[in-house]
């Protein structure tokens, strides 16, 4: 008991000997130590929710999801494996196939985290799986803002940032299973208070193109993004949501 | 809207105190009055409780029992479950097209009927079967379905033969059925004859270490699948220090193929609230639910008289028992129709009022559960046994049964056989003798737990059914030689593509596409290459998934292609030469189609719409 109480002890990662502030998820003793886990769902600065299993990690051999598991003293963790990675390609498979991903028309193309992780994951070639091509309704009542959610992977993201950063509460999921979407809190986004000033709206929330901010879109060419120039890893797929920095920029700035 | 809708909103509301932690039950009365909860109702609902708009959508949009379409002033639900599907479900289904012209999902033109499916509501035993309102009604012929529905018409209720008549306290003026109980076998569950309460009586005089020590020592296991120690969990929130605690019957019962629950709910629901009210003596709980599956909530009426009479005796309230501090109440949280609400902490948080989806563990709910207090969760029938272990003593209840797996267990039993109904015998029993007793003198296939447990073949009926062998929570559902193996795995993926609450991505498309690829196959298109796929597939969903659900959907597949190989075999091509694999010219040109509509009519049955 007393050890789990101590307020650093160690675990290690793929052989390598992490440090751990008590408290902290596997996730976060991670990134603290500079070693990448794929996320999808999660995103620093909002609560994890373990939504999209991208994360899962072998933990003294279970798997379980890196973002909501707490770190233990002398747990043993896979992350770069290749049983691993395979789970990781099917996962982000099922997300493309769920949806509709038209890459090369897609504002997101190249700042797009979806996209990103399967280059990353090496998702070459066309996948076995049946696209499931729902019909599924783009809001483009608000003046400034889309809603395309044929491309929406239901992270949850712009769910937690309205919550608990913009305290406004515009999304939440309705429906269940395979029907799941994202709501609005109105019968469209024109008459909910969503803003461009919400971090729910500020570009990298959103890790696709559902959420578009209008007449921004190709400010940056196609093959000039961020991911066009790099993969995702740790230095760019972390976002900073702090409340007072409306509109993090960083992901545009970044040096080639 | 109407005027009358939106007084009805509101006096729901209000009824719950603008409660939003009781949204589900102001959500039922709003269907109920109103017989849908549209758009003004959830912005009205948010008004009146605080809630977020789109979260009192959410909500509504969860739960199979609330609509956004009116339904009609006889909402009938039909049993789709594989068992009725297999007795007289289409002879129903082309009753109803026959006598209302219309078909599932679709509602009569004067508002008087709709039609929807609706998985199992646990009447196998006596198929098929169907909820109208809060009327329920099995062993249907097309004569009697007829009769029903004139009655409706005529007198706006059943008639006295749908709801009178029923066997034991099915017949009971309070519940209103013709059902049988169906009991076949009794032992120490059922079979102790008249109720003393002297289980909670002894327990009244223990302290909670005491109990808890009887419990460890009688080696109870939990009876609602995973069989995890009770003491254990009772021992956790026992030493959390908090102001109150909380002790949650877990009556959801919605894995296909169970009904014993319904019958003790129905015959023993003293025995259930007794346990109930033990526990809460072990863990020093005040606070008490029953979370009620809705498509029982026939048996609300007697529940709430139970504990009325319970109340009244003192053996709820304060000072049970005439012991100082012992207090404990119990309230009936009903459903709303979502099988993963089965799942506790999915449970816990449709108790708050939420979407029952699972949550991160930690925290443990015996840790932190239900409004942040330490909460159990345990079965009917486990309640049920705490009570009898009080009352015949730990070493009688652990002289039953084998080493890890003390005392009897109550089987579900259906299908295809001669007596189905409820068994209760001590664990460890073989699957041949059960098969035995309920007299089924062909089966090819049993279903062992439901469609998370197994699907095993006659070189199986030898295993026990214990925790040490064959786990089951109970369902035992017997197939003979004529049935399709494949069709009933299909029915079962089908399932749990509707039950799967959505949150994690794994559980909520790889089960859709387990679904189309047993299609593939059972249309006679599939290659050796699917089976590969399906495995690879299932070991994704099991090995990643977030909860139990996912974690055992894909076990119907992998326990048929394990125990019948051959049948699969019998149906699989090699992969054509010359051709990529996988590819079919007639559904690449559906899927054109599809595309130039922007609409997929196989997977997506309301994607436009709101709430299904
Ligand atoms: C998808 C799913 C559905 C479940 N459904 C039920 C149910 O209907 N009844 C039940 O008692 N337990 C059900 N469980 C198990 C509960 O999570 C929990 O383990 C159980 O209620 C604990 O009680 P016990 O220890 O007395 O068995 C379900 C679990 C999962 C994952
Ligand atoms: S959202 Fe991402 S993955 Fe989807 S179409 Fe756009 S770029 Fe492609
Ligand atoms: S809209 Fe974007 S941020 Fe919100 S859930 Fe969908 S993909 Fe995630
Ligand atoms: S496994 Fe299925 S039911 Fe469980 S949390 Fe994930 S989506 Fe929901």
């Amino acid at each position: 008991m007393s050890e789990t109480l101590a307020s650093t002890f160690t675990i290690q990662v793929d052989g390598q000997t992490v440090t751990v502030q008590a408290g902290q998820s596997i996730m976060e003793a991670c990134d603290a130590a500079g070693i990448y886990i794929p996320r999808l769902c999660d995103c620093e600065g909002l609560v994890p929710q373990g939504s999209c299993r991208v994360c899962c990690v072998d933990i003294n051999g279970r798997i379980q999801a890196a973002c909501t598991q707490p770190a233990a003293p002398g747990q043993v963790i896979g992350n770069e494996t290749p049983t691993l990675n395979a789970h990781r390609r099917t996962l982000v498979e099922m997300l493309f196939h769920e949806g509709n991903h038209l890459c090369p028309i897609c504002e997101a193309s190249g700042r797009c985290e979806l996209q990103a992780m399967a280059y990353r994951l090496g998702i070459t070639q066309a996948s076995p799986y049946p696209y499931l091509q729902p019909v599924r309704p783009v809001d483009a009542s608000h003046p400034d803002i889309a809603l395309d959610n044929n491309r929406c992977i239901l992270c949850g993201r712009c769910i937690r940032a309205s919550r608990d950063i913009d305290q406004k509460h515009v999304f939440d999921y309705v429906g269940r299973g395979i029907h799941k979407r994202i709501g609005v809190s109105a019968a469209r986004l024109a008459e909910t208070d969503a803003s461009l000033e919400d971090e729910a709206i500020a570009r990298g929330t959103c890790p696709v193109g559902c959420i578009l901010r209008k007449r921004e879109g190709f400010d940056t060419p196609v093959g000039q993004r961020l991911f066009d120039r790099r993969p995702i890893d740790l230095d760019n797929a972390v976002q900073h949501h702090i409340p007072t920095q409306a509109v993090p920029a960083h992901i545009e700035s970044d040096p080639p | 809207m109407d005027n009358t809708d939106s007084v009805a909103v509101k006096e729901a509301c209000a009824r719950f105190d603008f409660d939003p932690k009781r949204l589900l039950d102001i959500l039922w009365q709003v269907q109920d009055v109103n017989r849908c909860v549209d758009a003004n109702a959830l912005t009205d609902i948010a008004q009146a409780t605080g809630l977020p708009r789109v979260s009192v959508d959410g909500v509504a949009s969860f739960y199979h029992f609330y609509s956004s379409r009116p339904k009609g002033r006889f909402a009938i639900y039909l049993c789709d479950d594989i068992v009725d599907r297999q007795h007289g479900f289409n002879d129903l289904l082309a009753v109803l097209r026959d006598e209302l012209g219309i078909a599932p999902g679709q509602i009569t033109a004067d508002g008087l009927f709709s039609v929807d499916l609706t998985p199992c509501i646990g009447l196998c035993d006596q198929p098929p079967g169907l909820l109208v309102n809060q009327y329920i009604a099995g062993s249907l012929t097309p004569a009697k379905l007829r009769r029903l529905l004139q009655d409706l018409k005529k007198d706006s209720h059943p008639g006295s033969s749908f709801t009178q008549g029923g066997e034991g306290q099915n017949g009971n003026s309070l519940i209103q059925t013709r059902l049988k109980n169906n009991i076949r076998r009794r032992g120490a569950i059922l079979g102790s004859g008249q109720l003393t309460e002297s289980g909670l009586q002894n327990a009244s005089e223990l302290s909670s270490f005491e109990i808890l020590e009887t419990l460890r020592a009688s080696g109870l296991r939990g009876r609602g699948g995973a069989g995890y120690p009770v003491w254990q969990k009772l021992d956790t929130a026992f030493r959390q220090i908090t102001a109150d605690k909380v002790v949650i019957c877990n009556a959801d019962e919605g894995e296909p193929g169970t009904f014993k629950d319904r019958v003790l709910l129905t015959e023993q629901p003293d025995l259930v609230f007794e346990g109930m009210t033990i526990a809460a003596r072990a863990t020093g709980a005040s606070q008490g639910i029953l979370y009620l599956r809705a498509e029982y909530r026939y048996l609300e009426a007697w529940l709430e008289e139970r504990l009325a009479q319970r109340r009244a005796e003192g053996l709820l309230g304060s000072h049970i028992c005439g012991t100082e501090g012992f207090n404990f109440d119990i309230r009936i949280q009903r459903g709303a129709g979502a099988y993963i609400c089965g799942e506790e902490s999915a449970l816990i948080r449709s108790c708050e009022g939420g979407r029952g989806e699972p949550t991160s563990r930690p925290p443990y709910p015996a840790i932190q559960g239900y409004k942040g207090l330490p909460t159990t969760v345990n079965n009917v029938e486990t309640f049920c046994c705490i009570a009898r272990i009080f009352e015949i003593g730990a070493t009688a209840f652990a002289r039953l049964g084998t080493p890890q797996s003390t005392g009897t267990k109550l089987f579900s039993v259906s299908g295809d056989c001669r007596k189905p109904g409820v068994y209760e015998f001590p664990f460890g029993l073989t699957v041949r003798e059960l098969l035995n007793h309920c007299q089924a003198d062909d089966a090819a296939a049993v279903v062992v737990g439901g469609p998370s447990g197994q699907i095993i073949g006659r070189n199986e009926f030898d295993r026990r059914l214990c925790f040490e062998d064959l786990a089951t929570a109970g369902a035992f559902v017997v197939f003979n030689s004529t049935r399709n193996i494949l069709e009933i795995v299909r029915a079962y993926i089908q399932f749990f593509v509707d039950e799967s609450c959505g949150y994690c991505t794994p559980c909520r498309v790889g089960n859709v596409f387990l679904l189309e690829r047993m299609d593939k196959i059972i249309a006679g298109k599939g290659e050796t290459t699917d089976i590969d796929y399906l495995r690879q597939l299932a070991d994704t969903i099991i090995e990643t998934s977030r909860c139990g659900l996912g974690h055992t959907s894909p076990r119907p597949i992998l326990s048929t292609l394990a125990n019948f190989p051959l049948v699969y075999a019998a149906l699989l091509k090699a992969p054509n030469a010359g051709s990529q694999p996988g590819f079919d010219i007639q559904k690449a040109l559906d899927e054109a189609r599809h595309l130039a509509h922007r609409g997929s009519t196989l997977y997506d049955r309301d994607y436009s719409g709101g709430v299904s």
